[in-house]
Order: structure tokens, then sequence, then C-alpha cells
């Protein structure tokens, strides 16, 4: 009887029914669009986190340059000096893997000192390089004095146009003619996989790096850069002038372009036994804070910061976009779940005057209360849980739709953005190296809304939440009712 | 049985002092297996005793006794069980539930009673038969007369075989052919059943054929007259 009655009921108040169930879903739909959305913005962040740190680090430590090292260049004709006057040609080949401009390194025995800390867990060394190559010829009219372009960088280079990606690089008296490029290296610790940036590539083809590569000459390449420059597994690419083979491909969303081993990279760049950011894990969670304060004493004049300073520096179109959108979809849904809930109880309560004579003569032939007020209450649970049903498709439909239709988003970490200011020396031909600095702090994502099993569970209380309001608040009426209303006046 | 005396039931009104003396001191006794009609001028008050009679309203002073039960000192609960068990409602405008069938109708009254589906239908489809409806059991009200919709009404009220039937107008929204078909089916129930059937009425032509007449008049009843061969019990 409960559910023939009830389902005839609904039926005969189709068109009521379904504006209850309406209200709600589009509450309901809204909500598990905001919560998708700010879900997928979350993801977004801890892929950026991720990307930037590699997973489970806690804590960063990096070194800022003292101007004038760290960041020494030399670029130039190496070995190629010259004197004298007149036009003279020189072909220049260069390939150089140094630190990038503006980082500071850190020692070996200092990373000791950090990994032998009470609350660290973890810590692991990498060492990122700017690699930069050059060839070409050199046009030389006037007379030079060795070494053109030293560190200070004021010479005649400063007035080159030289982009990334080659053409020519006319800077004047001497003018060159030809190509450079620059690539960014990360040396990692291939015997810890576990921190660090290693931990944030996952392989595509080919294999990852292993401890036994610790002293190879091997490389694992960023996915987007090795279709950019069509790099295949087996390919020997030259990095500072050192011929390494490809070993894997790996999609990762750090901006690195080739990740090789740690001993490799500080042998090229002639950095042994240094570093230039470190990656700790702390024991404990709660720990974080002291562990950093510990780790700021060992290493002095380092600069240490924690993952949680880090998401809250990670800035860019995806944090604004983020928690503006996430703030107003939330309102927004609570304000339309709310005004729901509102015409649920309202036209419940006036479906419940209406048959007044109607439980009045249930009342009357013997239907307790409570019976009663389970009927109104059941009817109103089914269209709350219609409403939720339909309010789920509508949220999958919202979420599809973010993800279609959300543009890409750029974060940027500013904490690594130290690198843009100096290396003075390169104004000119450091465009190259300019841009590729900021490469490496800018992370693109895909935003996505994932709809968990979470929401779903939230969504389907929802319904059930404003079934029970109006049901209860309808019900709460048909219980006051006598039984004598049986005789009151048909409507 | 019902053993009543001095019952009062006062009603308040819209205004804050306005009160309406609806029963101003019934005193009767209704034997099993009686039938009564009671007539009177419209807002004298029948209404209101046949609801105090069916439980339906609790009475503001005097005693109403059933089957030796204090019926004004009754809880809630008792009260709704009393119903369910023992009185079959029929009111004037039939007061089908809508959005049901005949069948259903007549299940209701068997719901409060925990009776399993399968007799459920069984007996609402007995009473319906019993009442001339046996071919009507899936229409919805808006698809029987008047008639029967007061049929099934009765089939609803006996469904639970109760020992009281308490109708109030059965007739009054009847044309006059069905209203002589409602009240030869009630005196048939009454003969053959053993029921007590306590009726209010307007109609005079109906009052002739009842056993037992009785007047409210200004909230207090009289009987008019006695059940031949009756001991006055
Ligand atoms: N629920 C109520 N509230 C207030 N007054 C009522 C109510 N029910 C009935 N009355 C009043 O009580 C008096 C008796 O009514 P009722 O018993 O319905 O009379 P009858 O059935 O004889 O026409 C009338 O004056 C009526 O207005
Ligand atoms: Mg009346």
């Amino acid at each position: 009887m409960f559910f023939t009655y009830l389902g005839r009921e609904l039926r005969r108040r189709s068109r009521q029914a379904l504006v209850i169930a309406l209200g709600l879903a589009l509450g309901i739909g809204l909500t598990i669009t905001v919560s998708a959305y700010s879900s997928g913005v979350k993801a977004a962040q801890e892929q950026v986190l991720k990307s930037l740190y590699g997973v489970g680090t806690d804590i960063t430590v990096t070194q800022t340059a003292t101007r004038g090292s760290g960041g020494s260049q030399s670029f130039g004709a190496t070995g190629q000096s010259q004197t004298g006057t007149g036009t003279k040609t020189t072909s220049v080949a260069q390939d150089t893997a140094s630190v990038t401009p503006g980082t500071g390194t850190i020692t070996s025995a200092t990373l000791a000192k950090i990994d032998k800390l009470s609350g660290v867990s973890d810590a692991v060394g990498s060492l990122s390089l700017s690699d930069f190559n050059v060839s070409g010829a050199l046009k030389q009219s006037v007379t030079q004095t060795p070494s053109t372009s030293s560190t200070s960088g004021t010479g005649g280079n400063s007035r080159g146009s030289g982009g990334s990606g080659g053409g020519s690089f006319s800077a004047g008296p001497p003018s060159f003619n030809g190509s450079f490029s620059s690539t960014t290296i990360e040396g990692v610790d291939v015997t810890n996989s576990a921190t660090g940036p290693l931990s944030s590539l996952s392989v595509a083809s080919g294999r990852a790096l292993t401890s036994s590569d610790a002293k190879s000459a091997v490389a694992v390449v960023n996915s987007s850069y090795a279709t950019q420059k069509s790099i295949k597994v087996g390919a020997t690419e030259t990095l500072g002038g050192t011929k390494f083979t490809v070993v894997g491909i790996a999609t990762t969303t750090s901006s690195e372009d080739y990740f090789i081993p740690l001993y490799e990279a500080q042998t090229i760049s002639k950095e042994t036994g240094k570093v230039t950011t470190v990656y700790v894990k702390a024991a404990s969670s709660t720990q974080i804070n002291s562990v950093a304060s510990e780790i700021k004493s060992a290493a002095s004049g380092a600069t240490v910061s924690t993952s949680a300073e880090l998401a809250s520096s990670v800035s860019g179109s995806l944090s604004s976009a983020g928690s503006l959108i996430v703030n107003l979809g939330k309102w927004l849904s609570i304000a339309v779940l709310a005004a729901a809930f509102l015409i649920a109880a309202l036209l419940t309560v006036s479906a419940v005057s209406r048959r007044t004579r109607e439980f009045g003569t249930l009342k009357a032939i013997g239907w307790t209360s409570r019976r009663v007020v389970r009927q109104v209450i059941g009817e109103s649970i089914i269209t709350g849980l219609v409403g939720g049903a339909i309010g789920i498709g509508v949220g999958f439909a919202g979420a599809a739709a973010i993800k279609k239709f959300a543009p890409t988003l750029t974060a940027s970490g500013s904490t690594s953005s130290a690198s843009n200011t100096s290396g003075g020396g390169f104004a000119g031909g450091g465009g190259g190296f300019a841009s590729a600095a900021s490469k490496a702090n800018d992370i693109t994502v895909h935003l996505t809304a994932p709809v968990g099993m979470g929401i779903l569970g939230l969504a389907v209380a929802l319904a059930v939440l404003g079934g029970l309001l109006a049901g209860g608040i309808g019900g709460w009426r048909a219980s006051s009712l006598r039984p004598a209303a049986a005789l009151a006046k048909v409507s | 049985m019902y053993e009543i005396s001095g019952l009062t039931k006062i009603y308040q009104g819209k205004g804050k002092n306005e009160k309406v003396h609806a029963l101003q001191g019934v005193d009767v006794v209704i034997p099993d297996n009686d039938m009564l009609a009671i007539q009177g001028p419209t807002g004298h008050g029948k209404s209101t005793l046949l609801q105090l009679l069916g439980g339906l309203d609790r009475p503001t002073g005097g005693s109403l006794k059933f089957d030796g039960q204090e019926m004004a000192k009754m809880g809630e609960m008792s009260l709704t069980k009393l119903r369910a068990q023992n009185f079959g409602y029929i009111f004037q405008g039939f007061n089908l539930i809508p959005t049901l069938t005949a069948q259903e109708n007549v299940e209701t009254a068997l719901v409060p009673l925990g009776v399993s589906k399968v007799e459920r239908r069984e007996r609402a489809a007995k009473a319906l038969t019993d009442v001339g409806l046996g071919e009507r059991l899936g229409h919805l009200q808006t698809e029987l007369s008047g008639g029967q919709q007061q049929r099934v009404a009765i089939a609803r009220a006996l469904v639970k075989e109760p020992k009281v039937i308490l109708a109030d107008e059965p007739t009054g929204n009847l044309d006059e052919e069905t209203r002589d078909d409602i009240f030869g089916l009630l005196e048939k129930l009454w003969a053959d059943l053993g029921l007590t059937v306590i009726m209010v009425t307007h109609d005079s032509a109906l009052s002739k054929r009842v056993p037992r007449l009785a007047q409210i008049k200004n909230g207090k009843l009289t009987i008019k007259r006695e059940r031949a061969g009756a001991t006055g019990v």
C-alpha cells in the first residue's frame, strides 16, 4: 500500500513533483560541478607542486648565487683568442653546460649534513644545468682581446639580437652567423627514485634511470621536448660536449628537457660534488616546520622552503581562477540549494493542506499519525531522490563541460623565479636563457573535473536531506491534523 | 454498547471569547445491534455527536463509554486502535482517496490492522462484491457514480468487520433513487451482520423506516421513538 499510494500520489502531482525535483537537481548538479571543479583545481595544484619538487617532497633547499659566482658562463671562443686587425672569420662550435645563472650551489658536505638531521627521513640532491649550444661563424673586424664575453657580459654581445632556436646572431662588430640553442638539464640522484625530481617522471618509452646508471652517459628526455625535437630512444644527444645515449622518454610536467645521472651532470658542468637543490622528506608531516628551521641553521645562507609555502605561492591563472570560481560556485550552489529546499518545503506543505480531508479520512478509519507522516515523507524523499538522480546527470554534464571548455592553466612558482633577475652578463645573447629560465617556472596543466564517489555520496545525501526537510515539514502539518478534518469542506 | 451521560462539546470559535456549545449534556444508551437515526436542524450538533461516538474528536465534558471503556480519557494510541478495529465511518462526501482504486480504498481500512497484502486484496474484493461492486474493483473515484462511491465507502467501513457503523448523512449527496438503494443496503447489513448502526439523517422519509429515532436540538438529545419491543436499556 505504501508504494502504491505513494506512486499514485506522485503521478497525480507529477508537475509539482517535477518542479521540486528539478529545483533540487539544479542545486545538486551545481554542487557536484563546483566540487568536481574544486578537486580539479586541487589536483592541478598538486600536479604543479609535484612537477616543481617531485612527489613526497616536504622541504626544498636552494642557494641563491652570490653575484658573479655560480652562474659563470664562459661563452665565447674558448681557446680562440684573437689578436690583430682586419676581418677574420672563425668557426665556432661550443656546447657548454653550466649551472643556470643566478643559481647557487650546495656542497655534498652540506647535503650530507642535512641528511643526518634527526627529523629528515630522506634528502636528495639534484643539479639544474642550462646547456648552451652555439655553432657558426664569427666574423671579426676589429682587434679583439681574448675572451670577448666574459662573465661581466658588457662586451659586444650585449647588443645581440639572437634568440633561441637559431637564426642570425648579429652582434654588430663582431658579427656572428650561425645558430644557438639552449636546453635545460637536470642531474638527478639515480639511487633514489622516491624523492626529488626523479619521482615526477613516468616513463612513456624506453626505461627509467636506475642506480646502475650512476656513472653512465645516459639520459631520459622529457616527452614534450622529445616530440618537438623528434628524439627517439637510442638517439645520441650531445650535452655539455659529452655524448649521451637516450634510454627513455618520460612524461612529466617538469619543464626540464633532459634528465641525466647527477654524477654526469656534475662532470659536464665541472661542479664536482655540488647540487643546486636538495629535496627533503621529513620523517613526519607534523615536523616539517621544525625540520625546516634545523636545516636553516645547518646550511647557513640557504633558502629553505616548505611545500606549504610553495603551495601558497603557486600563483598565476591557476590559483586565481581556482579560488574565485570555487568561491563563487560554492555560494551559488548553496543559494540554489537553499531556494530549492524552500520551494520543496512550501509546495509540500501546500500539497498537504490540499489533502486535509484525505489525511483526516485515513486517520478517521484508523491510520496512525505516524503512518500518514511516513507517507508524506516517503513521497518527498522519492521526489528528492529523483531530483538527486537528475542532479547527478547535471553534475556530470557540468564536469564534462569544464573538462571540455576549461582553458589550459598556467601556474608559476614564484620561489624559483630568482634566476630570471640576475645574470646580467647575458643581457644580449641571453635571450635564450631568459626564456629558458622563465619556462622552467611556468607549468602548464590542463584542468580536469573529477567526480568522485565522495561527491556522489554528498549528492545523494543532499537529495535525501531535501526530501526529509520538505517531507518533515509537510509531515508535521499532516500529523497535527485531527481525524475530524475528514469532515472538512471539500476545497 | 455506548453509555453516554452529560456529554458536552465546546468548540473554540474564531474570536477569543467566542465559544460554540455544540453539545450541552447528552444522555443516551445505545445498545449493541441498535439502529438509531439522529435527526435535527442544521448546526445543532448531530455531526459533533457522531464524531465523538466514532473517536474522531474528544468530548469537553461528561462521560462517553464504549463497551465499558471511557473514551474521553483514552490515549491517542488506544483511540486510534479503537477507530481501526471497531468503528466504520461513512461520510456524506464519501471521502474516497482519489488516487486509489475502489479495491485499494477498501484495503486502506485493513492497513492499520496489519492484514497481509494477499488477504487484504481478497477481503476488499469480497466486501465490494457484497455491496454490489464486484465488477468495479479497479475503478477510480472519478469513474464511479455518487451511489457507487458511497457503496465503496460502505465496503471500506464494513471490511474490517466493525462493531459499529457510523454514518453522517450517508445519502445527503445522492438522488432519491440511489438514496433508497444505499439506505436499503445499510438496513440489510444491519439485519444480516448484527452491527450497531448510528446514522445522522435529514431525511424524514428515512427516519420513518428506522427502528429507533432521536433528535438533537440546541445540543441536547431526545429519543423520539423507541425500538419496538426494546427493553429501554
Ligand atoms: N470544528 C469546529 N470548530 C468550531 N465550531 C464548530 C466545529 N464543528 C462544528 N462547529 C459548530 O458546532 C455546531 C454544531 O455543528 P455540527 O455538529 O456540525 O451540526 P450539524 O451536524 O447538526 O449540522 C455548529 O454551530 C457548528 O458551527
Ligand atoms: Mg452535520
